[in-house]
């Protein structure tokens, strides 16, 4: 999945005399008012971190309010949905006007029905109601699919994103998957050939093996988000 | 007529819903509704106002309306993502401006649909679709004065399950919901205001609070709704003045309640739990009677109760004492002298004694024995832990005598390293760690004494040594409380060289409010009686009367209470000091006593004095200090 990366990041923490004698804990909830939130000058939202203080002594504040300030280096993990990025979501609920899906657990990304492109009927079958791909039966979209989708636009505010299924390569990713392994199939020793090359080639198969890999990322991700919560609340 | 052209717009497609399948009209409707709103951009906005007039419709609706409402409704679910903030503000903000309280079940189930649908389409209605939600809390004020008749009843549960739901499934779908959700719960909260509708409000907006603590999104959202609570609690409390219970007819009230309880103890409860809102005779309609915030707060605080019993029921009480911990900490104990709101941490406890009793007696002696906090923190503390282990039926004595010796230790050591004269400023924390060993030993002795091992226990902590130590605590710690105390232990013999022990004339009330400073926390006792009516009804299984307290230098065979009591004052009193009161020549002194001390051990030769001490506190004394005890006064 696209739109996540990690940055190292040099921090000067500014804290209040009365936390002076526990620095880390006071760093830590510091760091951890940042999580879940867009923040511009990351350009994303922070999902994790990582912190070393680089520092025994604190620089501490002139005036009024004798602050002091610590150095830190860490690094973030950095979540910065933008424009035609590919993502992956879990559908959480299906309507022929919209796909709800949430990302990574906590942003949600609507998909309207003038972005799911012509291929995919809306049928409901068992009372479930799905999206199914026209040219191929098996391709179904319901609630509980991870789904892959292009970015149109995301809300900083509320991390809100709204997606499109027009592109060809979108959609279930277990059928792209399977579709990509097919392919790969036939076609093992050409792609192991070009994997050198060039991750920047837009194929099919390289595509599939890049969400793959991320999509175990995905899991660790959440993981620790949980954790992260755990220790906030 | 508008309503006339709309149906002439809709009714075209109701025919064809009822014809075909259903499937293919409701889409047709979406479509139609999002060419009305696609068309407004365009200078056309014709069907757009008719759309806005049908959100409008009003009171009675007949069949044909409601029908349009619902319909109109599920197709602009459909229609979500065309609905633009510049163009559509008159239709959102009519969406927005709805109350489920109005409708019939079907169209709060379409307002439902479309509020999560437009919560889930757009980032930037989440917090809208929200603040809606929660003004659903609470009904239209028309409403308010008929929420006792059954139909009311239903329709707030119909409408509460629908919110409640549409929350959780907003949560579901946008999963950073419950955290923009929390400020905007806290901020709409009702103010006081004397206002009987107002109040009403309150409540079921409280009962509100307590349902998404223990809904599906409660984990996210519980330690905000029940700080929240608990703060709302203390400022009701604070509202009420100490004035207020020292209210002229206090005597009087607080006597009938007695006198009713020893007699019917169990009919009253009932018949007060089900008697509406005002039962006669007891006593918190004649002291706080036309308090409308006693009442609110008496309200709110046996939801909580009622919350707490469902959360011991659930198998979450842990979790949400934790909180109630937390908060107490932050709130309730350094509140002024708190009247009411500490029976939560109280009534937590006696649901389960053995975990959230523990934590609660522990976190208390915590904080007294540490020299982090500030004195007055420590003082309060250890004034709650007395009086938490004093009145707590449900603790073993053991448990207690465990605790006492935490205090004793403390004392021992603070023995060791001070020294010098009487200084009820500099050494207030430890007098008052004095009197809290004292005052939890007059409840408790005799128990402690009947159970051998405890009974070692208790006479080989060094008592003697603090007691007799040159800051002297027996003079400065209060004169009623080290009276009975030496009285009891006279009888138990807990003193080995007993002779040393003259107590006559050690009493001196100038030291004792010395140390408790202005805020006469020499005089605090945090579960007294509770003096709210409905809420004393969940407390008093639990709670342990004075009138209950067998003392050391009782015999066992007079197992009756009122004997005891007639040996010691003279009177039928089976509590807390009341009849006493009433008995003696001068009713207003008694009813003071019985406010700030609740406890019936004062000797009748240190009364006088000890009043005339406490009428110089400004803070203490209303300024009508001689009540009328008549009943026309009510």
């Amino acid at each position: 999945m696209e739109g996540l990366k990690v940055s190292d990041a040099d921090l000067v923490v500014y804290l209040p005399p009365s936390k002076s004698n526990k620095v880390s804990q006071a760093i830590l909830r510091e760091l951890s008012s940042l999580l879940f939130k867009f923040n511009e000058i990351f350009e994303g939202i922070v999902l994790a971190y990582d912190v070393n203080i680089l520092e025994k002594n604190g620089k501490i504040l002139s005036g009024i309010h004798p602050y002091f300030g610590v150095r830190l280096k860490a690094k973030l993990l950095l979540f910065s949905p933008k424009p035609n990025m590919l993502l992956e979501g879990k559908v959480v609920k299906l309507t022929q006007e919209s796909i709800h899906a949430i990302v990574l657990g906590f942003s949600s990304a609507t998909i309207v029905d003038e972005d799911i492109r012509e291929e995919f009927k809306h049928k409901t079958r068992h009372g479930e109601e799905v999206f199914v791909s026209r040219s191929h039966k098996r391709h179904v979209i319901k609630v509980g699919t991870m789904i892959q989708f292009l970015v149109k636009s995301f809300d900083e505010e509320i991390l809100h994103i709204s997606g499109s299924l027009i592109p060809a390569h979108t959609g279930s990713i277990r059928w792209l998957d399977k579709k990509s392994e097919d392919v790969l199939l036939i076609d093992r020793s050409r792609r192991k050939r070009r994997e050198g090359e060039g991750e920047m080639e837009v194929e099919d198969n390289e595509k599939i093996g890049g969400a793959v890999s991320s999509l175990g990322n995905d899991h660790q991700v959440k993981k620790s988000k949980k954790h992260r919560f755990a220790e906030d609340h | 007529m508008v309503g006339q052209h709309i149906m002439g717009m809709e009714l075209p497609k109701e025919e064809s819903h009822e014809m075909e399948d259903a499937d293919i009209s409701d889409l047709e409707l979406v479509y139609h509704v999002r060419e009305a709103l696609t068309a407004v951009q365009s200078g056309d906005s014709d069907n757009y106002n008719q759309l806005v007039a049908v959100m409008h419709l009003k009171g009675r609706l007949n069949l044909d309306e409601r029908a349009l409402l619902e319909t109109s409704l599920k197709a602009l679910s459909g229609a979500v993502s065309h609905i633009d903030m510049v163009y559509h503000e008159s239709l959102l903000a009519s969406i927005f401006g709805m109350s489920m309280w109005n409708y019939d079940p079907d169209v709060m189930d379409a307002l439902k649909g479309l509020i999560i649908s437009l919560a889930a389409a757009n980032g930037k209605y989440v917090d809208s679709c929200l603040t809606m939600l929660v003004g659903n809390f609470t009904p239209p004020f028309y409403i308010l004065d008929k929420l006792t008749q059954p139909h009311v009843i239903e329709r707030k549960h119909q409408v509460l399950s629908r919110v409640h739901g549409a929350l959780n499934n907003i949560a579901d779908l946008v999963p950073l919901a419950p955290m923009r959700l929390l400020p905007i719960v806290v901020q709409r909260m009702p103010t006081v205001r004397n206002n009987q509708e107002r109040l009403k409000m309150i409540v079921i907006y409280a009962e509100n609070m307590l349902k998404l603590e223990s809904g599906a999104i409660g984990e996210l959202v519980r330690s905000t709704m029940l700080m929240a609570m608990v703060d709302r609690l203390i400022d009701l409390d604070v509202e009420i003045g100490w004035d207020d219970i020292l209210h002229d007819d206090f005597s009087k009230g607080i006597f009938e309640m007695e006198l009713e309880d020893v007699e019917e103890d169990e009919a009253r409860d009932d018949a007060e739990q089900d008697g509406g809102e005002l039962p006669s005779g007891s006593l918190s309609r004649k002291s706080l009677s036309g308090n409308l915030i006693a009442e609110l707060l008496d309200s709110l605080m046996v939801l909580t109760f009622e919350h707490l019993e469902s959360c011991e029921g659930a198998g979450r009480l842990t979790e949400v004492f934790e909180i109630l911990l937390q908060s107490f900490q932050i709130t309730i104990l350094n509140a002024y002298k708190s009247k009411f709101a500490q029976f939560v941490m109280f009534y937590a406890c006696a649901l389960d004694p053995e975990n959230c009793g523990l934590k609660f007696a522990t976190m208390l002696a915590d904080i007294f024995v540490s020299g982090v906090y500030p004195p007055l923190t420590r003082m309060s503390a250890v004034s709650y832990l007395a009086s938490f282990l004093s009145r707590a039926k449900f603790l073993s004595p053991s448990f207690i005598v465990n605790l006492l010796k935490r205090l004793v230790d403390w004392c021992l050591e603070y023995c060791k390293i001070q020294g010098g004269d009487i200084n009820p400023k500099a050494h207030r924390v430890f007098y008052s760690g004095c009197q809290a060993i004292m005052y939890v030993l007059c409840f408790r002795m005799r128990s402690i004494m009947d159970i051998p091992r405890l009974k070692c226990q208790l006479l080989l902590m060094p008592l003697e040594t603090i007691l007799r130590h040159e800051l002297n605590p027996l003079k400065v710690c209060l004169p009623s409380v080290v009276t009975e105390f030496l009285r009891q232990s006279k009888a138990a013999r807990l003193f080995t060289v007993s002779k040393a022990f003259i107590f006559n004339d050690l009493l001196e009330s100038d030291l004792s409010r010395a140390f408790g400073g202005l805020e006469r926390l020499d005089m605090f006792f945090p579960f007294d009686p509770c003096l709210l009516k409905k809420c004393d009804s969940f407390i008093r299984p639990n709670f342990l009367y004075w009138s209950m307290v067998r003392t050391t230098y009782h015999d066992d065979e007079e197992d009756s209470s009122e004997e005891d009591i007639e040996d010691e004052q003279g009177d039928h009193v089976m509590d807390d000091g009341i009849a006493r009161s009433v008995d003696e020549q001068d009713l207003d002194l008694g009813e003071f006593d019985y406010a700030l001390n609740k406890m019936s051990i004062t000797p009748k030769n240190s009364l006088n004095c000890r009043i005339e001490g406490q009428l110089q506190q400004p803070m203490k004394m209303p300024s009508r200090i001689r009540p009328s005890t008549s009943p026309e006064s009510l």
